[in-house]
């Protein structure tokens, strides 16, 4: 499988990551290059072979459903960029 | 020198009282001043702060109140979150970012009393394996080739600043994470021992996410027991990671001694890659032959799907780390970039601006695999290959007790060398990957020199959960090496 440039445009724009005319050619070149490469593990016989997600022993724990923290507004709005009292502030997004 | 010192000799001398807490601490800050602008090992040094908790360790010493680690000088890679530390994973989209939280791994350093000198250099997310792509400049290796001494290297990465800071003497000992190989792989370049425990042994976090199935918090330090020492005090269950595990740490210290008579170690016959370096195969047969010495069993071994690790690990890593990443957005942390003319406009040129260009390489590649229409045939097909990597090792444990291995396919390399093609880049990895996709410990120690003068390591990987073996077969090799890095 091989990107063409409205793909690598469209994965950009999933990822929400700005591309310029120029990046998309240069991307495309090293994008392909790379799932070139990735292309092997198709020598590979994965039939009934269940996928593994990762390491871990065993199911992943449960804990109790109750609030454990609060009440912290400077501390999780210190690194804000911008902010408009306790909120933070975004470009309008409502015309 | 007391920067020469290893941690468990400097943890008797506290005790004895022959220096202080406070006089280590400025030993290591005196050569941080002297190195580290020409290393570029750290990022931020936290001089201030070390002082007083260099004091607070003197106090706790005159008390008759020390810990494993008090007054012991650590360099912390500046993936860990530090409460009211600037914490930047190497990234311009972290640079004004100051956590107000600790993470667990380096909280659990404090209890023990450690002091921390600073925050170290890294691939931007821990995304590399030369500490070249950090927004903060490469991280310079200390060593040197013989015949070249004025060619810059690289340390490796991603945990490059820890590694070179440890070799430099810099600090006592270091944290690293390892997703593919990034505390390993610069433990090799840079002379020094650096262990991936067990995927769930430490707590991941408030550690800045790359690929949280394959993101290992590990130790740096210049000896198999102090790395032992680190990891019995960063190691432990955590009720804030789900997948901590909760298990016993064994006394890691105590095995380091054990030795390795009448243990079987394999070797795994698909690591002896095509075109391998005479070197890497030479000193892997020293190191078989250090370990047939001591009294270990030797036996050849087959992880007949070795070869499919790196391509595996480049699919999955990807994936993840396009989902860990969609967090940075410019709006709640980190750098926004200016002029956003709509919140989706803000988004794509905070992140085009935050990102370096491996970064964005990778979220690009994550984003495809996981896709609509490519999902089965990329990210599925590379979890069902994981599971038939870790069943390798499952039944190659069933046959022996750990594995012996190169770290890497070669010395540290040039700065500036294999940057034209990413994938040449990436296989750097290819002894390291297998155990993180498998979750299993791994070590490198270091146990030699090439033809330039520059350290060679060994890797040791063990069963899941049994470190203790890995540092008992490492501690074999570092004796018999006798490396003096």
């Amino acid at each position: 499988m091989s990107l063409d440039p409205a793909t690598v445009r469209r994965i950009a724009a999933l990822a929400r990551l700005r591309v310029t005319e120029d990046e998309v050619a240069r991307l495309q070149g090293e994008l392909n290059g790379i799932l070139g490469w990735i292309e092997q593990l198709n020598e590979v016989n994965v039939d009934g072979i269940e996928a593994l997600a990762g390491a871990t022993l065993g199911a992943l724990p449960m804990r109790e459903d109750v609030v454990t923290d609060g009440g912290m507004v400077e501390a999780v709005l210190a690194n804000a960029p911008e902010r408009i009292g306790d909120f933070y502030a975004v470009p309008k997004v409502v015309e | 020198m007391l920067t020469d010192l290893t941690i468990a000799a400097a943890a008797d001398g506290l005790r004895r009282g022959d220096f202080t807490a406070r006089a280590l601490t400025e030993a290591h800050l005196a050569a941080i001043a002297e190195a580290n602008p020409r290393l570029n090992a750290f990022i931020t040094v936290t001089e201030a702060d070390a002082r007083a908790e260099a004091d607070a360790a003197d106090a706790a010493l005159a008390r008759g109140e020390a810990r494993a680690l008090t007054g012991i000088p650590l360099a912390i890679k500046d993936l860990f979150c530090t409460n009211g530390v600037r914490t930047t994973a190497g990234s311009r989209i972290l640079s004004p970012f100051v956590p107000p939280y600790e993470s667990t791994v380096t909280a659990n350093l404090r209890r023990d009393g450690a002091v921390f000198v600073g925050k170290t250099n890294l691939d931007e997310f821990a995304m590399g394996s030369s500490t070249t792509t950090s927004a903060f400049g490469p991280t310079i290796n200390p060593w040197r080739r013989r015949q070249d001494p004025e060619a810059a290297l690289v340390p490796g990465g991603s945990s490059g600043g820890s590694a070179a800071a440890v070799a430099a003497r810099l600090a006592m000992g270091a944290t690293g994470t390892d997703t593919g190989g990034s505390i390993r792989q610069p433990s090799s370049f840079c002379g020094i021992v650096g262990v991936k425990p067990s995927y769930g042994r430490c707590s991941r976090w408030g550690v800045v996410a790359f690929a949280s199935s394959l993101d290992h918090p590990g130790p740096f330090a210049r000896s198999v027991e102090d790395c032992a020492i680190l990891l019995g005090s960063m190691a432990g269950h955590d009720p804030k990671d789900s997948t901590s595990v909760d298990v016993a740490v064994p006394d890691y210290r105590a095995a380091c001694a054990r030795g390795v008579k009448g243990l079987r170690i394999g070797v795994p016959r698909e690591y002896r890659a095509d075109g391998m370096a005479g070197e890497i195969e030479a000193l892997w047969a020293r190191g078989v032959a250090w370990l047939r010495d001591a009294g270990a069993e030797v036996v050849d071994v087959s992880l007949p799907h070795t070869k499919y690790g790196l391509a595996t690990y480049y699919i999955i890593a990807p994936a993840e780390a396009s989902s860990n990443l969609a967090r940075y957005d410019g709006v709640r942390f980190g750098a926004r970039a200016s002029g956003g003319e709509d919140l989706r406009d803000l988004y794509e040129r905070t992140r085009a601006e935050g990102f370096g260009a491996e970064v964005r390489r990778r979220i690009l590649i994550g984003t495809y695999v996981l896709s609509a229409g490519y999902y089965d045939a990329y990210y599925l097909r590379a979890q069902k290959v994981r599971a038939l990597i870790k069943r390798d090792f499952d039944a190659v444990f069933a046959q022996v007790d750990a594995l012996l291995t190169p770290t890497t396919p070669s010395a540290a390399f040039g700065l500036g060398e294999k940057t034209d093609d990413p994938v040449t880049m990436y296989l750097n990895d290819v002894f390291t990957v297998p155990a993180n996709l498998a979750g299993v410990p791994a070590m490198s120690v270091p146990a030699g020199l090439d033809a330039d003068g520059l350290p060679l390591g060994l890797q040791v990987i063990g069963r899941g959960f049994d470190e203790e073996t890995v540092f008992a077969v490492g501690g074999v090799l570092e004796r018999a090496a006798g490396f003096g890095g």
